[in-house]
């Protein structure tokens, strides 16, 4: 093919603008499945936007996706995609005085979200800061390796972070392709099949809660948790981004569950709610309790709320 | 303004303590009487939570206590335990001014009791707590100290005070954190 063209350059007089043109096309053919290719695979390639999917066609894909789970990890795993509920906006909380550093919240996380066990993606961080050294304004130098044999320690407390669900994210606004979104109940969701994997999402998180898949992620087929969410847990492609959704998959159901963390933090500093019911637990921590978020001045608006209970 | 709002606190207090200082009945032990539509009979509280609260964790064969204490005779006396209980030791809960027989009933060991005098059962061991942590109480009751399972918009299951303390020695024990996280130098 290389020779052909060469010979044809050297034979004939081609224009610079045709040159670029047929070079374009032939570049463009070549990224198109290859006409022996499944319908599926059609069907993956020409997916609408995710807010642009009427009922039918997100049957369609969910289908095609649960063959194709199928067929890379041997298991049945359920695909869902609950719609936000009406008139509910998630907000979370979290005691920082109740928290004692033992990253129970980090792997509950881990497995039932299906994040990558190797390479390694925790979509919660915790930070160690030592009592009385700066801290809420140096939080990139904080200790998230701190190993000791048993938690509290003295003299330190913990600060764990992940996503803020910000009310005006800035990595929605990064984005060149729309994959990211803020939903109507205020979760920030990825769809995995339109990211790109530009990473320009992370680079505009000024939390760091957002994780790259470098390689197709390393998930045992036993630990899978088959309860899965279009914009959630469902497992990942290699070359995109993710990150917490409030559990989509457990908390956007009537009745929902808590979301893993909150379950299984042994002190029970994690709280979480609907912000627009004025009885709920969340609205009860921001009404009586110090509250603050991180990075304010940053104006991302998190519903993510840390609090100092009595 | 001021007045107003202290009147209004008084009002609250006494809105609070009134049913408390009720003598209720107490129910009978064994019976389920952790949810509130159970509860119709025994004393009532404003803002006590709806919901499912485990059984409280008691040691195995420990309950009920009548099984040895309804035949032995009460000794009031303040004093180091020796033949029996002697695990029970009570550290960082004000151990200077306190013994069993604060909390525990001396007439019949199977239920606390109250400052007021009265008597609640295991199941309800928060009013026993709530006496002196109020503000905990308050905020336990609000959904926000303690851990909380279930459903944020349905059932949700709440725990007693102590599943995560213990009564005697109520600070919470340190446990072993789980691995830290890979440190980018040692991805291989």
């Amino acid at each position: 093919m290389n020779k052909k063209v060469k010979e044809t350059l050297r034979g004939k007089k081609v224009s610079r603008r045709s040159l670029l043109k047929g070079t374009a096309l032939a570049v463009a053919a070549a990224a198109l499945p290859s006409a022996g290719a499944e319908a599926a695979v059609w069907d993956a390639f020409f997916q609408k936007h995710f807010q642009e999917l009427n009922d039918r066609d997100l049957d369609r894909i969910i289908t095609r996706l649960e063959k194709e789970y199928a067929d890379r990890y041997g298991k049945h795993i359920d695909v869902t995609a609950n719609k936000p509920l009406p008139g509910v906006l998630f907000g979370y909380g979290l005691d920082i005085a109740r928290c004692i550093g033992c990253r129970r919240c980090v792997y509950a996380c881990v497995e039932e979200n299906n994040q990558s066990r190797d390479p390694q993606i925790h979509w919660i961080t915790v930070l160690r800061f030592k009592k009385g050294d700066k801290w809420i304004s140096d939080l990139e130098n904080a200790d998230k390796y701190y190993n000791p044999a048993k938690v509290p320690e003295p003299g330190y407390f913990y600060m764990p972070t992940q996503c803020q669900q910000c009310e005006n994210p800035p990595c929605v606004k990064a984005c060149p392709t729309q994959a990211t979104w803020s939903e109507d109940d205020g979760i920030v969701v990825v769809d995995y099949n339109w990211c790109i994997g530009c990473r320009y999402c992370m680079a505009a998180c000024p939390y760091g809660a957002r994780h790259f898949n470098w390689t197709r992620p390393g998930l045992p087929t036993e630990e899978i948790n088959t309860q899965t969410h279009y914009l959630g847990n469902r497992p990942r492609y290699s070359g995109v981004v993710e990150k917490c959704t409030f559990c989509i998959q457990r908390t956007r159901k009537e009745p929902g569950q808590y979301p893993a963390c909150v379950e299984i933090c042994p002190v029970g500093a994690r709280k979480f709610g609907n912000l627009l019911d004025p009885d709920s637990e969340i609205r009860y921590c921001i009404e009586n309790k110090r509250v603050f978020r991180l990075k304010e001045e940053v104006n991302t608006q998190p519903k993510f709320f840390y609090f100092f209970a009595t | 303004m001021r007045r107003f709002l202290l009147s209004a606190l008084a009002i609250c207090l006494l809105t609070a303590l009134a049913p408390a200082a009720a003598p209720g009945e107490s129910p009978a032990v064994g019976e389920a009487i952790w949810r509130t539509e159970n509860v119709e009979a025994g004393p009532k509280e404003t803002g006590i939570p709806e919901f499912f609260v485990p059984p409280p964790p008691f040691s195995e064969g420990i309950f009920p206590c009548s099984d040895c204490h309804a035949d032995q005779e009460t000794n009031p006396e303040r004093r180091v335990l020796e033949d029996m209980h002697e695990d029970i030791k009570i550290i960082n809960h004000n151990e200077e001014e306190r013994w069993c027989l604060d909390c525990h009933n001396p007439d019949d060991r199977d239920f606390l009791r109250l400052a007021s005098g009265r008597l609640v059962s295991f199941e309800e061991s928060y009013y026993l707590c709530g006496q002196c942590h109020g503000t905990i109480f308050r905020d336990w009751k609000a959904g926000i100290h303690g851990r909380r399972t279930g459903e944020w918009n349905g059932v949700k299951t709440y725990r007693l005070c102590v599943h995560c303390h213990n009564p005697h020695q109520p600070r919470f024990q340190p446990i072993a954190p789980l691995p830290p996280p890979v440190k980018p130098k040692d991805i291989k």
